[in-house]
């Protein structure tokens, strides 16, 4: 019953961290919004899984252990870069082009 | 009552969620993260998943964006400046990008799963209501799923030992 209106706001929150993704620069605000994606897939999960099964809600149980750890590694990298070069500028950062 | 509260914490996820992507400072950011993570929670209750809504409140608003904040703190980024947001030519691209990939989400959103793995929601929602929220969830959690239970430690072991090494001063 509330399927539909259910993947619908997951697709507009998917987008929204899509579109947040390709407007910012600031690093930590690009993990936000990968963080908004991953909720906005569990939200479409946990919709489906009222139709197709318990499973869907295991597979959540999975997503928020590597958001959990994706998290942590992601946030070293970000002040392990933030030491050599100063800033969280996704624009500046360009250590891996040579 | 069901549908008004989906509609009103669906207002307030995509609302936030707006704000959190054009605020110009990470900490504003970060706290309408923290409410977009609050209304999925009421989401996920209203879609009967109990004990996934009180782990996303401990996990995703408590222990992430805490670590987010953390880390936007430390790194004393709070403080206003010049925003980071792209110029128009990436404005403009986001925004098409965004359009066409709200509208192939839409249109996904129309296909039907195959009968076969299809169960009637009265299935579900009866096994909550015999076995409760938190074991109809443990039970296949320890059974079916139990070796991607035990890689997930795992890969959180892997993720604490990489986050230290890395965040370290001197290696």
């Amino acid at each position: 019953m509330l399927l539909g209106p259910a993947l619908t706001v997951s697709a507009i929150l998917f987008t929204l961290g899509v579109v947040g993704v390709l407007l910012r620069r600031n690093a930590i605000v690009i993990f936000m919004c990968i963080e908004l994606m991953l909720n906005a897939v569990n939200l479409a999960f946990v919709a489906l899984s009222q139709q197709l099964g318990i499973d869907g809600q295991v597979f959540v149980f999975f997503v928020m252990t590597v958001a959990a750890a994706e998290a942590a590694v992601g946030l070293a990298i970000v002040i392990a870069v933030y030491r050599h070069r100063d800033t969280v500028n996704l624009q500046t950062i360009n250590l891996l082009r040579g | 009552m069901v549908t008004v509260a989906f509609w009103l914490f669906s207002g307030v996820a995509i609302l936030s969620a707006l704000l959190c992507i054009t605020r110009r400072s990470p900490v504003a950011s970060a706290l309408w993260l923290i409410a977009t993570f609050f209304s999925i929670a009421g989401l996920f209750v209203l879609l009967d998943a109990h004990f996934l809504a009180a782990v996303q409140v401990l996990v995703y608003a408590g222990a992430i964006m805490v670590l987010f904040l953390f880390v936007i703190m430390l790194l004393n980024l709070g403080r206003p400046g010049p925003g980071d947001m792209k110029g128009a030519t990436g404005r403009v691209i986001a925004l098409v990008a965004g359009l066409l990939l709200v509208a192939e989400l839409l249109i996904l959103r129309t296909a039907v799963p195959p009968a076969q793995l299809r169960r009637t929601v009265s299935a579900v929602t009866e096994l909550l209501r015999t076995q409760g929220p938190v074991k109809a969830l443990a039970v296949p959690l320890f059974q079916g799923y139990l070796v991607p239970f035990e890689v997930a430690s795992l890969m959180l072991l892997a993720a604490i030992v990489g986050a230290v090494v890395l965040a370290k001063r001197r290696v």
